[in-house]
């Protein structure tokens, strides 16, 4: 009896341990196939055009509205997304096999909103009116997934300009958009001969970016600073770490022609005013709702709801653009290159993802694509180009409701790839150089 | 007597649907010059509109619905964050009071029979009656 009962007990551990060996065999093996599995390049590029030496592969593909993402250190990917998919507000990407093909695909969190971003160990985002922070373990996965961190709590939103994209200095520092609910402080916003308002009420909670701590609680207005003002909107935005500075794409005034037909023709309308990239510093004015900046005069010119005639320039104490792009494309994106993977020219570059126009009806519509600027010590060395294009699917569906996808957000990964997210068709896209 | 009855009846039928052609036709083409001036920029030409922005008028519930409601709408604009069949929207629409009954009319008219949309003209009796009980 007590042999049998040994050789019982001896029979089951063999078999745990061969149990565990196996699994522990399997895993290699999936360590090896993972080793042998490169990323490539999907046949199409993705839908994308790109110039020569460039691919892009979809790692992932019907997320919903992805707005803004991050990536860890590891290469996984976090997504943001301004409406709930499957009932989650974020997600969580995952290559098992070392395609560049998302496998696992986690969500967590459920409030909507556009910002995200990784930093020193912790994962932030937020919805239109808090920042949230998820301590990230050593393999970059949050942990305490229903509990967050709040960090920032009650900016206003107002309907309009409502999301709050995020960025992180080296020094503890989250700056924060909080966009302008009106598109330029008339009493009625967007009413035909409606007056403005003399000084812009707006400006002092919106309108501007403001700057908090990035590991205190419950901060409101009065813990942050208002870090620049005069900016109509901005979603994207990232902070240049060549030169420790914080740069802003921002969205221009919209209707020039429909509210001042007198002053605009409807082409005038579609090209202005600039879509402007900003390097900021503590204190920066950037103008709006007094002034805009004309990219075909290069010149700051007051708005006609404050007495402008679309030739009378602005005050010079106004803030000049550091590129200034054509009208109404909507950059939604904004990063600064520091990889190795892309040629020469791309380090220290900026990549701005164009959402693409709705205001430069009737003239047809500009943007669907990602542009790139190249930089040299902190300052524009190039004009600005396209890189990635054919978001929408082709000129037929160059149009908000139409595009099959609108490039949103975008991020680096550890091995230099470029990803870019789609808040239209839900994809996540990543760009690899594979030429010589 | 049948005959008869049934002779009234086709020919009244058909006036109307002749008087109908002759008042509607016109209201969409006038309607159709004011979509340009005043909606198209943010509707968009073919009314596919802006997704999370500008709504749009292809078929949703607000336009080819309860005409009280859209005529309201555009004499009152909106500011409010009202989901419009589940979707949001925000950017702020400015109130069209402006606009005489008749170019309401004329402009709803044509939205609603544009767009694939196929709903009842909008009168300017309708649009008075609406804009004395917003007043």
């Amino acid at each position: 009896m007590k042999t049998t009962f040994f050789s019982s007990v001896l029979f089951f551990a063999m078999l745990a341990f061969a149990n565990q060996s196996c699994a522990g065999a399997g895993s290699d093996s999936t360590k090896n196939s993972s080793a042998a599995k490169t990323v490539s390049a999907d046949k199409d590029n993705a839908g994308l055009k790109l110039p020569a030496g460039f691919g892009a592969l979809a790692v992932a593909t019907g997320l919903g509205e992805a707005r803004h993402i991050a990536v860890t250190a590891n290469g996984d990917i976090y997504v943001k997304l301004s409406s709930l998919y499957k009932g989650k507000s974020i997600y969580f990407l995952h290559d098992n096999n070392g395609d560049g093909k998302a496998d696992v695909q986690t969500g967590f969190g459920d409030f909507t909103g556009t910002g995200i971003a990784v930093k020193n160990g912790y994962l932030y985002a937020s919805s239109d009116e808090e920042v949230f922070r998820y301590k990230l373990d050593a393999n970059g996965n949050a942990v305490n997934q229903t509990q967050p961190e709040k960090i920032i709590t009650g900016l206003l939103n107002r309907h309009e300009h409502e999301s709050k994209s995020i960025a992180l200095d080296n020094d503890g520092n989250i700056y924060v958009n909080i966009g302008a609910y009106s598109n330029d402080c008339q009493v009625k916003d967007r009413v035909k001969g409606s007056p403005s308002i003399n000084p812009c009420p707006i400006l002092d909670s919106a309108g501007g970016i403001w700057q908090f701590k990035a590991d205190k609680l419950n901060q409101t207005y009065g813990d942050g600073t208002r870090y620049a003002t005069g900016l109509r909107n901005v979603v994207g935005l990232d902070w240049n770490s060549d030169i420790n500075a914080l740069f802003v794409m921002q969205h221009g005034r919209d209707q020039l022609h429909d509210l001042f037909p007198d002053l605009y023709t409807t082409k005038q309308s579609a090209e202005l005013p600039a879509e402007c990239m900003y390097q900021l510093h503590q204190g920066s004015n950037c103008g709006w709702p007094y002034a805009y900046y004309d990219e075909i005069q290069h010149k700051k010119i007051i708005n006609p709801e404050y007495g402008g005639d679309g030739k009378k320039e602005a005050s010079p104490d106004i803030q000049d653009p550091v590129v200034a792009f054509p009208g109404h494309m909507a950059p939604n994106g904004l990063l600064f290159y520091t990889g190795n993977m892309f040629p020469e020219k791309y380090k220290h570059g900026a990549f701005i993802a164009f959402h693409g126009s709705w205001n430069r009806a009737p003239e047809p519509q500009k943007g669907y694509f990602v542009a790139f600027v190249p930089f040299k010590d902190g300052k524009p060395s190039g004009d600005w180009e396209v890189f990635a294009d054919n978001f929408a699917g082709g000129p037929e569906y160059m149009q908000p409701g139409k595009a099959k996808h609108r490039p949103c957000g975008l991020a680096q990964g550890p091995d230099g790839s470029l990803y870019i997210s789609d808040d239209s068709g839900g994809t996540v896209y990543r760009i690899i150089y594979t030429g010589k | 007597m049948k005959k008869i009855t049934t002779g009234i009846f086709i020919f009244v039928s058909c006036s109307l649907y002749l008087f109908a052609q002759t008042t509607v036709q016109p209201s969409i083409a006038r309607g159709k010059k004011l979509y340009i001036q005043y909606c198209l920029s943010c509707h968009q030409e073919d009314g596919s509109g802006v997704p999370k922005l500008n709504p749009p008028l292809i078929k949703t519930s607000y336009v080819s619905g309860d005409k009280t409601k859209l005529i309201a709408w555009v004499l009152s604009g909106s500011t409010e964050n009202i989901p419009i069949d589940g979707k949001y929207y925000s950017n702020n629409m400015a109130p069209q009071a402006n606009l005489k009954d008749q170019e309401i009319a004329d402009v709803l008219t044509y939205i609603r029979n544009s767009f694939g949309n196929k709903a009842g003209a909008v009168t300017a009796v309708e649009v008075k009656a609406v804009r004395g009980n917003t007043k």
